[in-house]
């Protein structure tokens, strides 16, 4: 019997917010332990929570960029349960009417085309603290730095059928997310948390097989080890006529293996209820129209717009869109009115190594470079006025990345502008035609080819800044035409 | 000693204050001596500091001396109901679980009194985490009622009502959920006003139902209750459920009340079920009414009977999930039992009994196969109920009737029966279910000398007008509305 998985992801992604969902402490990852905290998310008796519109504004654009339907109208609810990093007791989040319904997302397959999976649905929700459980000591403490930071949580539906489907769904889920300026996305910092369910059935079989949760996937990677282990383990278990029980079991990155957390019995009866200290707050048809209009323009249409408008390859068009800074980089400096196609190439040439480089990977912060769109451009156009040669220019962007000093200023710190005056190069000139008699004999013997060895004669003698079109057009002067 | 006609009247001391006649802090030694003198034997208070009351109120004393006389409560010491957090005062809900509590923080009332002025005095006595009609609920005992001390002085802002009857302050905050404002007014013989919903900020009143408590003023007379209620009323936008619109100060005190006035009469207030010295006391406010210039309205409110247990599974409901916070973790103490479950358990076995069997009631009502039943049950009842006040006040300005259906009832009385003493809040429950601003005001006594309340209910944001025709009222029944020279009965 050939069986098939069937996979549904759970993302939680933490909202690009300055402050919390409900009170106006800092919402930053890190932090000394406890210093981000207030009598609201602390939970201290008598606080209230109060809406962050900020965070709303942000869970709509997950929701738009997602092709979700929006609710105009918005209500909490209250996940009950007991654990040392919940201050209130209960979870303030969304249960039975979610922002967000019924969106889509389309991603690329491995064998080439697309496939587009459903979404479920996006509530609005705040994060608990951390809970530590320092080694050898006998007890736990408690950082609230985090609690009640703003989540959205993604519920995507079973539609994916492999773990390279569901790597590829999540990496283009974070993607258009961060490009509509949701979340960072940042699965190291804990800023994208992603739950999968997964279940096995005989191919061809419509009904769905019991699924299992699995959490604490940790990292990108991890996500289709944690899938392979797991369909692996639920086919032996098929194969060998045992049933497979409803439960959640935690991925153990050390072993590439899960294990049991809880069986379905052990669930918690959370008891939802709506908050009564929420409201029901409205977001209105207007606000949802105006997010619409302003929602950042996604990387498949940016894709789309670098081809047909500017020409650019495939390729390229991927590079310059796998990050929203790097593509934000990229079309400020066309706007500072360089070409796409050698914004294009700079970037990825010359800065996108460069922070490969620097950063020891190939995640590279665009955002956090020293120069600006505009900087970059003056450095272009030195080249294109011959003030540097193509090389020079390279030595010189280096140094811009690298000090964040301006183009002429670098360019003249290294000695690197072309030696563009007449008389300061027929010295070197008459000099080389001096000491090269052979190759000069040559030249005059009709040997064309023996005036480009000069030429390479005459650009060391300037250390490479002499303009090379000027030298040999005074070498030319000086030698007349071969043979003659 | 202040002089009786300051005693009687905190519009009084603070003009007195104000016009430099009185320091405040004479007025401060004045009730702290009364404190001192006869708080033994009543127990209105739970944490009192004398000397940080004398130090705040000799800091008024030199603000005027500078010549700042702004403030509407300049120098009037205030008593407030121990659920209100204070900064830096101990704040326990009268619970074992909050014991060596002090907030990091002022409620947004106790901020708004302490801007006009006011003098915090001291927390009062409730029942733990106001559940109970009685403050027999108190883990530090309970409070007595003044006109006779072996009888209650009602819950479960009794502390404050306690305070106020027996001279100790001459205002007091109290909150009510379901008539914990106005039941210990009527037993205590003072002015006790609910207001609507959301026209007082919660941010800092330790939440027992959060959608049915509201912060509500409590003094001698309507005139010092419309003083108190212009300093805490109006919007704060860290209370989402806070109201915006400001409370009509002028309007509150507004005369001419009564005339064209139609006042609904419901049927159900006038059974059989409640007491005759207090039928007859009510039915005097409506013949002085009626001699004034209004008119009765015969209504009929059929739901009234659906009150309590609508409001008992909403209360209890929204209860389990607010003291779920009081885990030991982040604060109040804790008692280890090594493991966290045990922790947990240890700590809040700290609670009370009334406490334990709400939040066991309201667990069990929002479990998953009874939600449906009870607690969404519950809330279209509460629905209907606010839809038949609705009605009723098309044909009518505002509804009149007994504030509880006996005067204060001895000690002990009522403290083993549960649902006996949840029936206490028959007439004060509907309003808090429907949003609505109601208030309590003395309107006689029994033969035995006890206080009997009468009960005005309008439609939302009437507080102002509640207050002005509670203010003619209080003119044409003309009692004697000050504080006791001593407490009664020994
Ligand atoms: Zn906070």
């Amino acid at each position: 019997m050939e069986l098939e998985p069937v996979i549904g992801l759970e993302v939680h992604c933490q909202l690009a917010t300055r402050s919390k969902l409900f009170c106006r402490c800092v919402a930053d990852f890190g932090g000394t332990p406890n210093s981000r905290i207030c009598p609201v998310c602390t939970a201290q008796p008598g606080a209230l929570p109060v809406l962050n519109e900020q965070a709303l504004a942000l869970a709509l654009n997950a929701g738009l960029a997602l092709h979700c339907t929006i609710r105009d109208q918005i209500k909490f609810d209250r996940k009950n349960y007991y654990y040392p990093d919940l201050p209130k007791g209960y979870q303030i989040s969304q249960f039975d009417e979610p922002l967000c319904e019924w969106g889509e997302l389309e991603f690329e397959l491995e064998k080439g085309g697309t496939k587009v999976a459903k979404i479920r649905r996006i509530h609005m929700e705040e994060d608990a603290g951390k809970a530590l459980h320092p080694d050898g000591a006998n007890v736990s403490l408690v950082d609230l730095n985090r609690a009640g930071v703003p989540l959205v949580e993604i519920v995507g539906m079973p539609d994916l059928c492999s773990p390279a489907e569901a790597s590829a769904y999540l990496q283009t889920l974070r993607r258009t997310l961060r490009f509509a300026g949701v979340s960072e996305c940042d699965m190291e910092k804990g800023s994208l948390r992603c739950d999968a369910n997964i279940s096995v059935r005989p191919k061809g079989q419509e009904k769905l097989g019991t699924k299992v949760e699995v959490k604490n996937i940790n990292s990108f990677k991890n996500v289709e080890r944690a899938l392979m282990f797991e369909i692996a383990r639920q086919s032996e278990m098929v194969a060998r006529g045992e049933p497979i029980v409803q439960e959640t079991r935690s991925f153990r990155d050390t072993e590439g293996s899960t294990i049991a957390m809880r069986k379905k019995e052990d669930a918690h009866d959370y008891r939802y209820f709506p908050d009564p200290d929420l409201p029901l707050f409205d977001v209105g048809r207007n606000r949802i129209e105006q997010a619409r209009a302003a929602l950042p323009e996604g990387f498949v249409a940016k894709r789309r717009r670098y081809q047909a408008s500017w020409g650019l390859t495939d390729y390229d068009t991927r590079v310059l869109t796998e990050e929203p800074a790097t593509a934000l980089f990229f079309e400020s400096v066309v706007a500072a009115g360089l070409s796409p196609k050698s914004a294009a190439n700079w970037i990825q040439g010359e800065v996108l190594a460069f922070l490969g480089e620097t950063k020891g990977s190939t995640k590279s912060d665009i955002s956090e470079l020293k120069i600006t769109a505009t900087e970059l451009h003056a450095l272009v156009q030195m080249e294109e006025r011959g003030e540097l040669s193509h090389q020079a220019a390279k030595k010189v962007l280096r140094r811009m990345l690298e000090t964040g000093v301006d183009a002429q200023n670098s360019a003249v710190a290294l000695d690197l502008l072309q030696i563009r005056d007449s008389g300061a190069l027929a010295a070197t000139i008459d000099e080389v035609i001096s000491t090269e008699t052979k190759v000069v004999a040559d030249y005059r013997g009709g040997k064309e080819t023996a005036l480009n060895a000069l030429l390479g004669r005459a650009m060391r003698a300037t250390k490479g800044k002499g303009d090379p079109n000027l030298i040999r057009e005074l070498l030319l002067q000086k030698l007349g035409k071969p043979g003659s | 000693m202040l002089p009786p006609e300051l005693s009687r009247s905190a519009t009084a001391l603070a003009a007195a204050i104000r016009s430099g006649h009185v320091r405040a802090r004479d007025a401060a030694d004045h009730f702290l001596a009364r404190i001192a003198r006869h708080d033994g034997a009543v127990h209105a208070f739970l944490h009192l500091d004398p000397v940080q009351v004398r130090a705040d109120a000799d800091a008024i004393d030199a603000r005027i001396a500078r010549g700042d006389r702004t403030g509407a409560l300049l120098g009037v010491p205030v008593a407030i109901k121990d659920n209100l957090c204070t900064r830096g005062l101990p704040t326990t809900c009268a619970s074992q679980i909050l014991v060596g509590y002090t907030p990091p923080y002022d409620a947004h009332v106790i901020e708004r009194i302490k801007a006009a002025g006011g003098v915090i005095l001291g927390k009062t006595n409730l029942d733990e985490f106001a559940m109970g009609a009685s403050t027999e609920n108190s883990s530090f005992g309970a409070s007595r009622n003044p006109h006779d001390l072996k009888r209650v002085p009602g819950g479960s802002s009794g502390g404050s009502a306690a305070a106020v009857a027996a001279g100790f302050a001459p205002l007091a905050l109290g909150s009510d959920t379901g008539g914990s404002v106005r039941q210990p007014a009527a037993l205590c013989g003072i002015v006790g006003h609910r207001p609507t919903y959301g026209a007082v900020s919660r941010y800092g009143l330790i939440a027992f139902a959060s959608s049915l408590d509201q912060v509500g003023p409590m003094a001698l007379n309507v005139e010092d209750c419309t003083l108190l209620m212009d300093v805490i009323a109006g919007h704060d936008e860290r209370d989402s459920t806070s109201r915006a619109g400001a409370f009509d100060g002028v309007g509150a005190r507004r005369d001419g009340a009564l005339t064209g006035l139609r006042i609904g009469v419901p049927a159900e207030y006038h059974s059989d079920g409640v007491d005759a010295e207090v039928r007859a006391a009510v039915q005097r406010v409506e013949q002085l009414a009626v001699a004034a210039g209004a008119r009765l309205v015969p209504l009929a409110l059929p739901l009234t009977e659906y009150a309590i247990p609508t409001y008992y599974l909403v209360v209890t409901s929204e209860a389990s999930s607010n003291l779920a916070r009081f885990d030991g973790v982040r604060y109040g103490p804790r008692d280890e039992a090594g493991d966290l479950a045990g922790m947990y358990g240890a700590t809040r076995r700290r609670f009370g009994d009334e406490v334990k069997r709400r939040i066991m009631l309201g667990t069990y009502a929002l479990s998953s196969g009874y939600y449906d039943a009870y607690y969404k049950k519950a809330l279209q009842v509460r629905q209907r109920i606010g839809e038949e006040f609705a009605k009723a006040f098309e044909q009518c300005d505002l509804v009149l009737g007994p504030t509880t259906p006996t005067p204060a009832f001895p000690l002990g009385e009522k403290s083993d029966d549960p649902v006996q003493m949840y029936l206490c809040d028959v007439f004060t429950a509907p309003a808090p279910l429907a949003g609505l601003p109601a208030l309590s005001i003395p309107c006689g006594r029994s033969k035995s000398g006890l206080p009997i309340g009468v009960q005005l209910q309008g439609p939302s944001g009437a507080d102002a007008r509640l207050l002005a025709v509670a203010r003619a009222l209080e003119r044409a029944l003309a009692l004697d509305l000050s504080p006791l020279e001593s407490p009664r009965g020994a």
